[in-house]
């Protein structure tokens, strides 16, 4: 039933064309630079003395999610990976 | 007021039913069946019904309270969404199965005794294990046969624990335990066997991915909860339940950064956020309590959600590996949305379900000064956002178009992921309503600026980490490749001691064998034939005199000694 629509030309979709993936990046980096700036504006109440430093959540997200990926493809993969057929 | 039945006696009995009805009279019972169910539960006043007598203890089949009603209103909303999803599939088997397996773990909600909880726990698991079978396929009957292996056990376990309990402390009713002594120590166990704690987690990652697309809904959904519920009622403030917790939300990440499989990310994220409700219960403290519940009913509806979009993709492609799909936001818009929408509740996003849910129990670790374990659950919750949040739909939807050309998923699916996805954000924007039927009262507010910008910096940034390391090749690539796990132990391990005990040991023995026998016989040659069992063997009626006075004169000594101290 998929050969149908195969044959007809191909309409083109939102991200085929790479200027719409460009502006999807720029809107997400704007909002990131909100961000950064909302935070020096907004009433804290931090239960501990990091929670309250500037931009923390900015940095533990982004130092921590580059660390989880390291750590899963440089130790953990070489450790744990086997082929799919390893248990059969 | 309104004749009021056990919860489970619907689901149970009127699963019996399904397969007697046909066409379209099959799908309106479906559908009616939870709403029968929900209808009764509403009516159901607090306090204890049913009581039985059995033997000298009372069975309770309905212990009613705020915790039990909460998870009795959760489990007839999934059952009503995942039957809903199920309507096209004509296996009555599964929806036989499925109805027993809701309508047991409502019978573990409400049991009010340990003999009742434990009869319902294991038609638990066998129901179960049936929506894995039902797959028909090689590896789903494998993986079937080594689920009920790790559940038999973990019963056996459990079972142990209630015996000694019911032996120390005289009752089977069933209520706050906490840790203890052996026995309690087992059936804490038990339960952790089915909560998926950490090593005795792997058959989820197991079994989950094999079983049908539609069970899936119902797999995803009852045993952890289940477990959760039984933690929560018998061990709420046990501390190890803390440490337990915070490594069940860190480790499972690590597995789902590199899995392939889309199903088994879900089943590692699954843990992650059964880890969260485990530190909630530990900590004990109302807060936490109340977002170990919150927590609870969002996370059933947001996996429910993703757990059923991965399943019309594997329905309408075949597949689910992040290495075959890729591009299908042009075919299946609509499931993409619904995904993206389950993706954005279970990260905890702003607006979305999980923000109003997992905050509560980070404040409370927060508030209870645990450092560590906050860092942690902080680390879990832009973690998840990684594998759950961005890699499911990104892999599956977006990435390297895979060519593949299809159908959106069918109109019952769609309707099924409707209804979670517009629950999902009703409960994000409008948090009170699920508030109110938390068993505290509730004193947080999700909304301030600082919760806000704090999540959302979180999540971002974290977004952002993912967006630079796919742009730069080092995030890493998708690979035709299983990942090694504890299960290891039982299927690698375990055949490679049956073998070292088959073949060295057991030649050991036989060699050994045959050299003894060897040597008694060349020892009987030497004495040339002398014995003669016809001549030499004493008469049997000697033995018996032999034995019979040995043992009177047993009991003479025993006498006098008794008398003589008289």
């Amino acid at each position: 039933m998929n050969r149908e629509i195969e044959t007809k030309e191909e309409k083109e979709h939102l991200f085929d064309k790479p200027r719409n993936v460009k502006r999807l990046l720029g809107f997400f980096y704007t909002l990131l630079l909100l961000l950064l700036i909302i935070d020096f504006f907004i009433h804290k109440h931090p239960y501990s003395p990091w929670e309250g430093s500037p931009q923390f959540y900015a940095v533990f997200g982004f130092v921590v999610c580059v660390a989880l990926i390291f750590v899963a493809k440089y130790i953990l993969r070489p450790i744990v990976k086997r082929k799919e057929d390893y248990y059969d | 007021m309104i004749n009021t039945v056990p919860p489970a006696a619907i689901f149970i009995i009127g699963a019996l039913l399904i397969p007697l009805l046909r066409g379209r009279l099959k799908s309106i019972y479906l559908l009616l069946l939870p709403i029968v169910g929900f209808i009764n539960l509403i009516n159901i006043p607090e306090g204890t019904h049913w009581v039985i007598k059995f033997l000298d203890y009372d069975l309770v089949f309905g212990k009613v309270d705020r915790l039990s009603l909460l998870f009795g209103y959760i489990y007839h909303l999934i059952s009503f969404i995942a039957i809903l999803y199920a309507l096209h599939v004509k296996d009555d088997i599964q929806h036989v199965a499925g109805f027993v397996y809701a309508g047991s773990s409502l019978g573990v909600v409400f049991a009010g005794d340990l003999f009742s909880l434990y009869l319902f726990w294991e038609i638990m698991t066998f129901s179960a294990v049936v929506l894995v079978w039902s797959n028909r396929t090689k590896a789903s009957l494998a993986a079937g046969f080594r689920y009920l292996l790790v559940h038999v056990a973990g019963g056996l376990c459990l079972l142990a624990g209630i015996v000694l309990y019911v032996i120390n402390t005289g009752s089977i009713e069933f209520g706050y335990i906490g840790l203890k002594d052996l026995a309690t120590y087992l059936i804490f166990i038990g339960f952790g066997v089915n909560c998926a704690w950490p090593c005795l987690h792997p058959w989820l990652p197991d079994a989950y991915p094999e079983s049908t697309i539609t069970g899936a809904v119902f797999m995803w959904t009852f045993t952890t909860k289940t477990a959760v519920y039984v933690l929560a009622r018998s061990f709420p403030g046990t501390e190890a339940l803390i440490w337990i917790g915070a490594i069940m939300t860190a480790f499972p990440i690590f597995y789902a950064v590199i899995e392939n499989n889309l199903r088994r990310v879900l089943s590692y994220s699954l843990i992650n956020q059964v880890g969260f409700m485990v530190c909630g219960i530990g900590i004990g403290t109302a807060l936490s309590i109340n977002g170990t519940l919150s927590h609870v009913f969002c996370h059933i509806l947001y996996k429910g959600l993703l757990v059923m979009s991965m399943g019309a993709v594997m329905y309408r492609t075949g597949k689910i590996n992040c290495t075959d799909l890729g591009g299908l936001y042009k075919s299946m818009p609509l499931t993409c949305i619904f995904c993206i929408v389950g993706a954005a509740s279970i990260s905890g996003f702003p607006l979305f379900s999980g923000f109003i849910s997992k905050s509560m129990v980070m404040e409370a670790t927060a508030l209870g000064g645990m450092n560590i374990i906050w860092f942690l659950l902080l680390f879990a919750s832009a973690g998840v956002f990684h594998h759950a949040g961005i890699k499911i739909p990104y892999f599956a939807f977006f990435s390297h178009d895979s060519g593949i050309r299809t159908k959106e998923a069918p109109l019952n699916m769609l309707l099924a992921m409707g209804i979670a996805a517009f629950l999902c954000v009703f409960i994000g924007v409008f948090p009170g309503p699920l508030y109110s039927l938390l068993p505290y009262p509730v004193d947080f507010e999700p909304y301030t600026p600082f919760h806000v910008v704090g999540m959302s910096q979180l999540l971002f940034f974290s977004a952002l980490a993912f967006t630079l390391l796919i742009l730069s090749g080092i995030y890493p690539a998708e690979m035709r490749a299983i990942n090694l796990d504890a299960d290891w132990f039982y299927r690698k391990a375990g055949v490679a001691f049956y073998r070292f005990c088959n073949v060295p040991l057991n030649s050991f023995r036989l060699g050994a064998q045959n050299f003894l026998t060897r040597v008694v016989d060349s020892t009987a040659k030497l004495s040339g034939g002398v014995y003669d069992p016809v001549i030499h063997r004493r008469p049997m009626g000697l033995g018996i005199f032999l034995s019979l006075s040995l043992i009177f004169l047993f009991a003479l000594i025993y006498m006098i000694s008794i008398y003589g101290r008289f």
